[in-house]
Parts: structure tokens; sequence; C-alpha cells
């Protein structure tokens, strides 16, 4: 327990307490101390995006091209998403081993469902989401109402499904993913004039909400941040939307001849991803019951919250998030084949979450952990790969890249725990 | 004396074969502070998660205002106007004052949690509650001292326009000062009508608060007096051998009779 120093300080009512830190240098000595009680948010991902771009762009000049930087969007994107789904059951302390391999089979009835059935490729989407809402709410159910450790249950998963694509594909063959859509996040790009106009609308509107908050919020005495932190975030927001955007515009392609242009279509899946998934956990009653269940089921379950329907909607969206994720994978490659989403995939997206400041503890992640991770997971292989690299040294940094935040993880826990933030 | 707002009538309870209450009579009076007191593992933890429709009782009634009510969970009992303070606490350590007070009761708006609302009721009651030691109401609950964290409880108890609150053992981990405050807090619920039902060890706390006096032994009802009609000793022997004087169950707990 922490020390009760507060009890004799304080001499005025409850009306006087703090509404806001006073001005952006508290807000910033706040932040300084929460970081020093362990409670890191995205900052060792930030700081290790930036020291792998200072490593792989001073070992190769092709690493910093916007021709790459485009390609490292693309390969992050399947690891954001499933690393967006993984987060749901990382909040309640679970885990789910069965998402990469979910992803696989859910690609698989996709790509069959296009090519031996003829279906559009928004209804075949459908039916891949779908696969993988029913496989997490087998998941659920049984870690939920037989009480079996989450562990076993997706390791289970993770071989039996494996079966799926095995079957409907066979070994040694694989089916080719070319629905001009599908394929099309991938390999096309937004056109330049309509990603500005996207891109100058997220900037104004996030600057339009957070202004119209901040002033609600004070109006009304209610706790908010100091002005200048807003507008701080504002700025920070706009340059990297902006430089992103002007980044992806340029004619990168290696050949002058050609012109490639443009923000991939993968950036604006995930971008809406994020954004609907960041409403839910944070404005709505089943965003905060997932994190109570997470932070105290027992708490929850007296204030009455259903923890059943709780854990279950939670493996319903991660193995949902694998479909589509297993959707971009196969998006990205233009195939699927049976292994697909047997490999890296699934620790790949555990690290991008927990390096994105996801706790394996339960009660403490964000959607957006998922992108900011899932850029630094994508990074490894991206650049080793321009390096030329044998293989099994992107398995070792990989490895050596999940412990590491693993154990980030778990000291900020332990600060936590004895600073009490 | 006024009607009991909440009334249990010869209630059993056993976990598999240990048979926990024996037909226990309990009541809770409005305006008043009923002390519940026994040793441990004398079934007062136990009465209260039935009370709260945690726990489901063998037999016995549960009336409400006079009328016999059927309790199915804790939604229930909260419809009720009935609200429990537990021993280990049930706070979220990962999210603020706030959001640990609404747990389970957000108030929506639109798509979305009305955070407006939930925090200016938050503001209004820890301040209706004379509370003067919390920095934030946007603090994490995991930053406060065991005094805080309790008080927190007891102010979402409050919250809610309840008829009654259960504070199972609230001071039990608590210095001088904070029980001071809590015990302080307690007064004022009943002072403002509640019935409150106060579980402590502590002879000192229960002479200054309560109104009345259950003592548990074994399960038993061995006592439901006035505070003002027993000494701190007698309330001891009850709590320790089951009686004392002309007051308590018979020497053979399994003839007795209250
Ligand atoms: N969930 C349970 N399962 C089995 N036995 C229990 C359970 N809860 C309490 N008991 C037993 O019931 C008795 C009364 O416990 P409790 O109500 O916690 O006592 P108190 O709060 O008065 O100390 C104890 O003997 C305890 O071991
Ligand atoms: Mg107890």
């Amino acid at each position: 327990m922490s020390a009760d120093t507060d009890t004799a300080s304080a001499p005025s009512g409850f009306d006087n307490d703090n509404r806001q830190a006073a001005t952006i240098g508290d807000s910033a000595r706040d932040y300084l101390n929460r970081l020093r009680g362990g409670d890191m948010g995205s900052l060792p991902a930030i700081l290790g995006l930036i020291f792998l771009f200072a490593v792989f762009s001073s070992l190769n000049d092709r690493f910093l091209t916007t021709y790459n930087m485009a390609n490292l969007v693309i390969q992050a994107g399947s690891i954001i998403v499933l690393a967006m789904g993984i987060v749901f059951v990382l909040l309640l302390g679970e885990i789910d081993l069965s998402a990469g391999v979910a992803g696989g089979a859910s690609a698989t009835i996709i790509a069959l469902m296009l090519i031996d059935y003829d279906w559009t490729w928004w209804m075949a989407t459908l039916a891949g989401v779908a696969v993988g809402a029913v496989i997490g709410l087998a998941i659920g159910s049984l870690v939920s109402m037989l009480g079996i450790p989450s562990f076993v249950v997706t390791l289970a998963f993770f071989l039996a499904l494996q079966a799926v694509p095995l079957r409907l594909i066979g070994s040694g063959g694989s089916l080719r993913f070319n629905d001009e859509v599908l394929r099309g996040l991938s390999i096309k790009n937004v056109p330049v004039t309509a990603g500005w106009i996207a891109a100058i609308l997220i900037v104004v509107g996030f600057a339009a909400l957070s202004l119209w908050r901040y002033r609600s919020l004070s109006a009304k005495g209610l706790v908010h941040e100091p002005l200048g932190l807003v507008v701080v975030k504002i700025v920070v927001l706009a340059a990297v939307v902006l430089g992103l955007t002007a980044l992806l515009s340029a004619n990168r392609a290696p050949n002058p001849n050609f012109n490639i242009s443009g923000i991939p279509w993968v950036a604006p899946v995930v971008i809406a991803l994020l954004l609907f998934w960041t409403f839910v956990l944070t404005k709505t009653r089943f965003g905060r019951h997932l994190y109570a269940v997470g932070g105290n089921a027992e708490a929850a379950r007296r204030a009455g919250i259903n923890v059943l329907r709780v854990k279950i909607m939670a493996f319903v969206i991660c193995s949902s998030m694998a479909a589509i994720s297993g959707l971009l994978a196969a998006s990205y490659t233009g195939k699927v084949s049976p292994g697909s989403g047997g490999g890296n995939e699934l620790l790949y997206a555990v690290g991008a979450a927990v390096i994105g400041g996801t706790s394996l503890f339960g009660g403490r992640g964000r959607a957006m952990d998922a992108v900011i991770g899932g850029l630094v997971i994508a990074t490894i292989p991206n650049g080793l790969g321009l390096l030329d690299q044998a293989s099994y040294i992107n398995f070792l940094v990989t490895g050596g890249v999940l412990l590491l935040a693993a154990s980030v993880d778990a000291i900020s826990r332990r600060r936590r725990s004895s600073a009490g933030v | 004396m006024a009607e009991p707002l909440l009334e249990l009538r010869g209630v059993n309870k056993s976990f598999g074969v240990v048979h926990v209450l024996h037909d226990v009579d309990f009541a809770v009076y409005p305006g008043q502070v009923t002390a519940l007191v026994g040793d441990n593992g004398a079934g007062k933890s136990t009465l209260v998660k039935i009370i709260a429709g945690i726990y489901g009782r063998d037999s016995g009634d549960y009336l409400f205002e006079g009328k016999k009510v059927e309790v199915h969970g804790p939604r229930d009992v909260a419809a009720l106007g009935v609200e429990v303070v537990y021993q280990d606490l049930a706070l979220c350590d990962n999210l603020d004052i706030v959001q640990n007070m609404f747990l389970g009761r957000e108030e929506t708006k639109g798509l979305g949690l009305d955070e407006v609302t939930m925090e200016s009721r938050a503001r209004e009651t820890l301040a209706s509650l004379s509370v003067r030691t919390v920095k934030s109401v946007r603090q994490s609950v995991a930053s406060l001292s065991g005094g805080q964290r309790q008080t927190v409880a007891i102010a979402k108890a409050v919250l809610w326009n309840s008829k009654i609150v259960l504070l199972d053992e609230p001071t039990a981990a608590l210095g001088v000062a904070q029980t001071r405050q809590v015990l302080d807090l307690v007064r004022r619920l009943a002072d403002r009508g509640l019935g409150v039902v106060l579980i402590s060890h502590n002879m000192g706390d229960v002479f200054e608060v309560a109104d009345r006096i259950t003592a548990l032994y074994l399960g038993r009802v061995a006592a439901d007096v006035p505070a003002k009609d027993v000494t701190h000793s007698q309330v001891v022997e009850l709590i320790t051998a089951g009686r004392s004087g002309d007051l308590g169950i018979a020497e053979n707990p399994a003839t007795a009779t209250v």
C-alpha cells in the first residue's frame, strides 16, 4: 500500500480539487512522474522506432527511400490489425495463440469464395470475418464458461485451425488472391488528391474535436488538459499525418519511367479500424467494462458487469480482427497457402501490442499501441531484408525484441505497484 | 422503533458440509448504524454477501421495507437501494475514481459514455460527504492511500441514493487519522437517514458510532441489542463466548434458542 501523505494536506473542501495541470510545464512534470512510476505508455516503442530507423538507414541507403517506406506501411498493415485484435484479449490478461492461424483459415475461406463461388469481394470478406467471429466465439466460450486457461484453449486452436487451409487447399498448393479490390489494398494507392483531402480532414477533425472538448470541459469545470498541451498534440498529429501524406504522395517508383504515388489503401483501412476501436475502448460502456474486467474481474462482477459476456466478446473481436489481418496478408502476398498465418504472425502481433504499451497482465492497453508497436515490429524484417542477412538473424532479433518488450512490461508493472500510479 | 428497512428471517447457509449460518435473524433500521460483531469465522462476511446477493441462501426470508423479495444477484440488490463496501475493496486499480464510482452503471449519452454527468456527480457526492483528501477525481485508484480507497468505495455506495450501506471492516487496514475520517463518514450516512451496517472488530469504533449491536457467535445470533444497553465487556463476552449474563445463547449451541 502506498504511503498516506495526503491525509494531513489539502485543508480546502473537495470542490477545490485539481481540475487541470496549470501549465504545460506541470503536464510535462506529471508525465515524467508517470514515467518514473513505471507508466511508460508507448515511449519505449517510439524510442525503439527511432533507434531502428537510425541503425537501418545508416547501414543501407535504400531503407529511407519513399519506396521502402511505403512498403513498410503495407507490411505493417496486417501485423497492426492482428495486434489490435490481440490488444482486446491482452486487456483481460488473456492470450490468443491461435489468432495467426485463425487469420489464415479465414483468408482461405475468402479466397475460396472468390475463386470457386465467384462471390463479390465484400461478401467474401464478410464470410471471412464471420469465420473469425465463430472461432472467437468458440474460444471465448471455452475459456469463460469452462474456465480452461486461454493459453491451452488457443494452443489447441492453433494446432487444429491449421487443418482448415491444409484440408481445403492441400499441402504444397496455394490459392491465388487477385481480386481487384482486395489485392488492391496492398498494390494500389489512394489517388494523391483524395489522400491529401483525407489527411487534411483528419487533422482538421482532430483539432476541432480536441478544442471543442477542451472548451466544454473547462466551461463545465471538469478535469481537462491545459490548452498548451492540447495545441502541442494537435501540432504533433498534424506533422505526422501531413508529413506521411507528403512522403507517400511523391513519386516513389525506382524506375523514373513509372509513376507510383499515393497512400497505399491498407493505410485507410488501418486508420478506420484504429478510430473505431479507439472509440469502442474509450467511449463506450463495453470498453469500460473490458478495462474493469482486466483490472479486477471480481470487482467487475460485483459491480454487476457480465464478465462472461465481456470475455467472449473480447475473443470474438480478436479473431474477427485476425480474419481482416489474414486478408491483408493474403492481399500483400497475392496468395493463400496452407502455412498462411502459422509462422511468425502471432508472435509479431503480440510483440507489437506489448511494445506499443499494452500490458500482458491485463487492464492496460490502447488500439493505438498496436499501430506504434506494429510499425516497430514491421521495421525489423523490412530493414534486415534490405541488408541481405540470413533469415535466422530475423528470428533472433524479433525474439529478442519480444522478450525485451515483455521485460519492460513486467518491470514497469513492478514499479507501478510500488509507486502506486 | 421504526420499521426495519431490511430484514433477514431464519437464514441458513452452508458451504458444502460446513454450516456457516444458523437461523440468522438480522434487521437494518433507517437512520441507524447497526454494528455486526463476531469473532473471525463467525459468518459476518457471509451474511453480508447474502444480503448483497453474491451468495444465495439455503433457507430463510429476505424482506425489504416489510415485503418479501427475491434477489438473484448483485444487480437485484443494487436495484433495491442496497450497496456494499466489501472487506476486499472491489475497486479497479487501473481505472480512475469517477470510472470506479460508476462501474457497471455508467451514464450514457447517445452512443457513448456521458463523462460530463459522471464526473460532475462523482464530484458532488465526494463534496457532500466532505471528502477533503482526494487531489483529483481523475486520479487512478492505484495512486490512492488505504483511507482514500475506502472513501471512494463508500462514496460509490452512496452515489446511488441508496437506502442501505453495508461496510465490511472498513477501518481494519487504516491508521488513526483515516479511521477517524471513515467513522465520521459512517455517522454522516446514518444522519442522512440511511440504514448503515458496520462490521468491525474494534469495540471503540463500534461504541462510537453504533446505535444497535448484533453479535454473531459461530453462525448464530447471540444478541441484537441497542448499543446503549450493553457495555464494552458484555459485547466482548458475547463475541468470545456467545453469552453474557442473561444475554446470548444457551450453553449448547446445537439446541439453543435465542
Ligand atoms: N466461499 C466459501 N466456501 C467455503 N467456506 C466458506 C466460504 N466463505 C466463508 N466460508 C467459511 O464460513 C465461515 C464464516 O466465514 P466469514 O463469513 O468470512 O466470517 P467472518 O467474516 O465473520 O470472519 C468460516 O468458517 C469460513 O471458512
Ligand atoms: Mg470477514
